[in-house]
């Protein structure tokens, strides 16, 4: 049995990992990357639009600060998020920018001066201060006050990804590629790292560690159709799953990204609005002040995903043969904008769909883009039920988020995490001595061994592709943007079929190392699982809350709703998850929930907010001198690692 | 795009060096062309329907990650932002990206050729003071000009098409080739990196290094990201002949 040793073992190479690594090592402990594909080429990279930290440089950022950024990322989560996670966020996101600064990412800058930009598909010139010149620069995005996502042309994600990775080979620390995480080794409510897959040898080894964070990214490819990389099928989520100890939240939390190109769904960033792209219609009709007279364009995603939906049911999407779809105009920003600043996108017009967009409009429809839901985890970033066993990034429900992201927060959210985490992470590879019995290894080894014997040597079974397949159909035709009951208990019903199914497959090509069928057939069940806690979870939540929204629930229901689902598979013969609820008291929020402002607010109230909207009312009388960092330590005081507690400067107003 | 479908036929290198006794060998698939197919679509429509061994590495399949170079009709491109439709007799030949240790079919390993290239240029700011800033203050100003044309040589994905297209590679195994010239240019541009002229001549100031290329340019046709090889080699001769 091949054992390999670590203090910090880090599942997943994008930036959330990376960053993980990065804090461990610093910190002087022996570290190691697993990743699916060489790190640089991970989904990170994809991220093309920016991160959002609240620096305010650019004038049309003036006056922001980390609670305008804070209020707009609960906004956006629909109060589904964790208000102590949320802040340490913001709190933390203009140190992660600025260290990123310094070790190499070329963004973005202001320069002094007239410019002329497009807002309200109007040009406008714009000036920007002298004092403001050479510092990071921001654009807008859709959900926010100001505009305040950081970037680098459009490939931010690519020039942090490259960055970091760059830092994590300064560093020595080695990124073991090609290795896939097939099971957590886990004794007594603790991790202790996991057995890696060699996807060139087919190898089982043992990575055995004292602390193990799971950075695998998101799930999006339990759906047919998803901006995501083919490599986010959520495996980490899974592993942690089949643990039947740690706990997956808010699993029915998928954000579905307005602008997907069709028929192939790769993503076209929402820069493209943020920079002042229009929607059109069949009839080249702007459609969206109709719906968001204020936000327009730049409404939350999952209102704009929704609206979108709902104007192509009233007839009047562009027919193709891959069905309907809109049209997204960035003619109006012009060659040189375009050429400089969305270049992606253009390539991806260009190669993909044979069009030039500086002419011609981009077909686009709602696709599934984000996994807000995965590993539950305490701030700190730990699973709270099973110790050792950390996670950072997509793969995680720290729950920055809650039922829906806004635009640049994810990337935001991987280096941030992976700051804070990394830090928690480091302390508890210093508090606690490695100590896991062989056996307990060797348990995990042998089962694992035993499920791919057993898949090498059926003759006669189920087709891993096709199992697939119908799995990405029911979770594209019942459980998408919108939802009902009917169609969810369906959905569920025909997952719990594929699920017994997947008991049973057989290989066509029977050898053990390097085999693509293989492989799926050692992922597909496991997605298929994640896929039941989707559905299920979606199935029993009966509200809308952000991206979560049901055609026979349209209140959003703080009452009896406003609490964060907890999936566990603890039974391996079982076809369902089980499910629990934790809820968010209202009495500790900073900012108790309220209406988000679209369309008509059918909020079901919780009684708490009204006592809790007095209480803080309470407290800011009482407390007439105090500033809003002393305020937001009356209202919501949280722990954060010693390193990151400093105030940030901004030009204009010094750490005020 | 014609509606009409046509049958399109893929001739694959097959070979798998973790099998025993496997051979190198071409072998013939037969897809029907589907609107909008690239060779990324059909590439799976094969290991699904026909042959479930194939190798073959996708990851965002956007163009963006720079995993999926291979030989397509004897140029090296990114296979999974190539339409089929480009193609008019409907023939392709697929070879894996030569100068890589092939990990089978038509998956090579670029991973471990680029890590270990970023480890001989020292891919990272060299600044003592970089782990030190204090990152509560205002970031170090930069010139808006100089991001931006940083941000141009850093748009490399290495993908290594120009490490399979460079015929001094071919002769020279330990060339750094254009990818690690383009990661230079990148750094030797940026402010923050301190390093002296010296000490990047340090590194590429040999036959393996920049002295070394031939000036076929082969990078600077094949560069899926366009990016201007031959001006920043150019760039980094001139910069190194003048070290003393």
């Amino acid at each position: 049995m091949k054992v390999i040793y670590t203090d910090s073992l880090v599942i997943g190479g994008g930036l959330a990992g990376l960053r993980v690594a990065i804090a461990s090592m610093q910190r002087g402990f022996d570290t190691i990357v697993l990743s699916l594909v060489p790190a640089k080429r991970s989904h990170s990279a994809a991220a093309q639009g920016g991160m959002q930290a609240s620096l305010g440089a650019t004038i049309k950022g003036d006056g922001d600060d980390e609670e305008i950024h804070f209020g707009d990322t609960v906004r956006g989560s629909d109060w589904g998020c964790d208000q102590d996670v949320a802040r340490m966020f913001v709190n933390t996101a203009p140190k992660a920018i600025r260290q990123l600064s310094a070790w190499g990412v070329p963004w973005s800058r202001v320069r002094r001066g007239d410019r002329e930009v497009v807002i309200n598909g109007k040009k406008v010139t714009i000036t920007e201060k002298n004092e403001a010149h050479g510092l990071i620069t921001a654009r807008d995005f859709g959900g926010t006050k100001k505009w305040r996502t950081c970037y680098t042309s459009d490939g931010a994600g690519h020039t942090m990804l490259y960055t970091m990775d760059n830092k994590a080979i300064q560093m020595g620390i080695p990124v073991h590629e090609r290795k896939e995480a097939i099971a957590l080794i886990h004794e007594d409510g603790v991790c202790y790292g996991a057995i890696v897959r060699d996807l060139i040898t087919g190898e089982l080894m043992a990575y055995v560690a004292k602390a193990t964070t799971i950075a695998t990214g998101g799930y999006g490819r339990l759906y047919a159709i998803s901006t995501n990389a083919v490599i986010s099928e959520g495996i980490g989520n899974a592993i942690a799953l089949e643990t039947g100890i740690a706990t997956l939240g808010n699993m029915e939390a998928v954000q579905f990204h307005p602008t997907a190109i069709v028929p192939v769904g790769i993503l076209t960033t929402e820069g493209c609005r943020g920079d002042g792209g229009l929607l059109l219609d069949k009839d080249g009709y702007r459609f969206m002040p109709d719906y968001e007279p204020d936000k327009k364009e730049l409404a939350s995603r999952d209102v704009v995903s929704r609206r979108m939906t709902e104007h192509m049911r009233k007839g009047k999407g562009v027919p193709s043969r891959y069905g309907d779809h809109l049209w997204l105009d960035i003619t109006l920003l012009g060659r040189k904008h375009i050429e400089k600043n969305l270049r992606e996108v253009k390539e991806i017009c260009e190669y993909f769909l044979g069009i030039d967009p500086v002419e011609e409009l981009i077909p686009v429809r709602p696709t599934q883009h984000y996994s807000m839901g995965g590993i539950r985890t305490k701030a700190s970033g730990e699973s709270p039920t099973l110790k050792g066993l950390f996670s950072a990034g997509e793969a995680a429900c720290w729950d920055m988020h809650g039922f829906n992201r806004l635009g640049g927060n994810s990337v935001a959210e991987t280096v941030v995490a992976g700051m804070i985490v990394g830090e928690y992470v480091a302390d508890y590879c210093e508090q606690n001595p490695l100590n896991v019995s062989t056996s307990t290894i060797q348990h995990f080894m042998k089962q694992e061994e035993k499920k791919i014997s057993d898949l090498l040597v059926r003759d006669f079974g189920e087709n891993p592709f096709e199992l697939k397949a119908a799995m990405q159909k029911i979770m594209m035709d019942k459980v998408g943007i919108f939802r009902n009951g009917e169609d969810l208990e369906q959905a569920v019903e025909d997952l719990k079929v594929l699920n017994q199914r997947a008991k049973k497959i057989a290989l066509r090509n029977r050898i053990s190392s390097s085999n693509p069928e293989l492989v799926e057939a050692i992922r597909v069940p496991k997605m298929i699982k994640l896929a039941l806690c989707v559905a299920y979870g979606a199935w029993l939540r009966t509200e809308s809350r952000g991206a979560h929204s049901r055609e026979d629930y349209l209140e959003r229901n703080d009452r009896d709703w406003l609490k964060r689902t907890l999936t566990t598979w603890k039974d391996d013969s079982a076809d369902l998850p089980e499910v629990s609820y934790e809820d968010l008291d209202i009495m500790k929020m900073e900012m108790p929930p309220g209406s988000r402002g679209y369309g008509v607010d059918n909020t079901v109230h919780h009684p708490d907010t009204a006592r809790r909207e007095q209480e803080i009312e309470e407290i800011k009388k009482a407390n007439p001198g105090a500033d809003r960092f002393e305020l937001q330590q009356l209202l919501n005081p949280i722990t954060i690692p010693e390193k990151f507690k400093g105030k940030n400067e901004r030009i204009g107003r010094g750490f005020k | 795009m014609s509606d009409q479908e046509r049958i399109l036929k893929f001739q694959i290198f097959r070979y798998n060096p973790q099998k025993k006794g496997d051979k190198p060998r071409m072998v013939t698939y037969e897809v029907t062309e589907a609107p909008g197919m690239t060779i990324f679509i059909a590439l799976n429509d094969i290991r699904e329907h026909q042959d479930p061994s194939l190798q073959f590495d996708f990851v965002c399949r956007a163009g963006i990650c720079g995993s999926c170079a291979m030989v397509v009709n004897g140029q090296p491109t990114l296979a999974c932002r190539t339409l089929t439709s480009n193609y008019e007799n409907g023939e392709i030949k697929l070879l894996p990206l030569p100068g890589f240790e092939l990990i089978g079919d038509l998956s090579v390993n670029t991973g471990k050729f680029m890590r270990a290239m970023s480890e001989r240029v020292e891919s990272w700011i060299h600044d003592q003071n970089a782990d030190k800033v204090n990152f509560e203050k205002l970031e170090e100003r930069m010139d808006p000009d100089v991001a931006d044309q940083i941000y141009e040589l850093e748009r490399c994905v290495e993908c290594g098409c120009c490490v399979s297209a460079c015929a001094t590679k071919r002769m020279r195994p330990d060339f750094l080739s254009a990818v690690g010239f383009m990661r230079l240019a990148r750094f030797a541009l940026d402010p923050r990196d301190k390093r002296t002229d010296q000490e990047f001549y340090e590194i590429m100031g040999d036959d393996d290094g920049v002295f070394g290329c031939m000036t076929l340019l082969g990078c600077e046709d094949y560069c899926p990201k366009d990016l201007p090889h031959q001006t920043q080699i150019a760039y980094l001769r001139r910069k190194m002949v003048f070290v003393k």
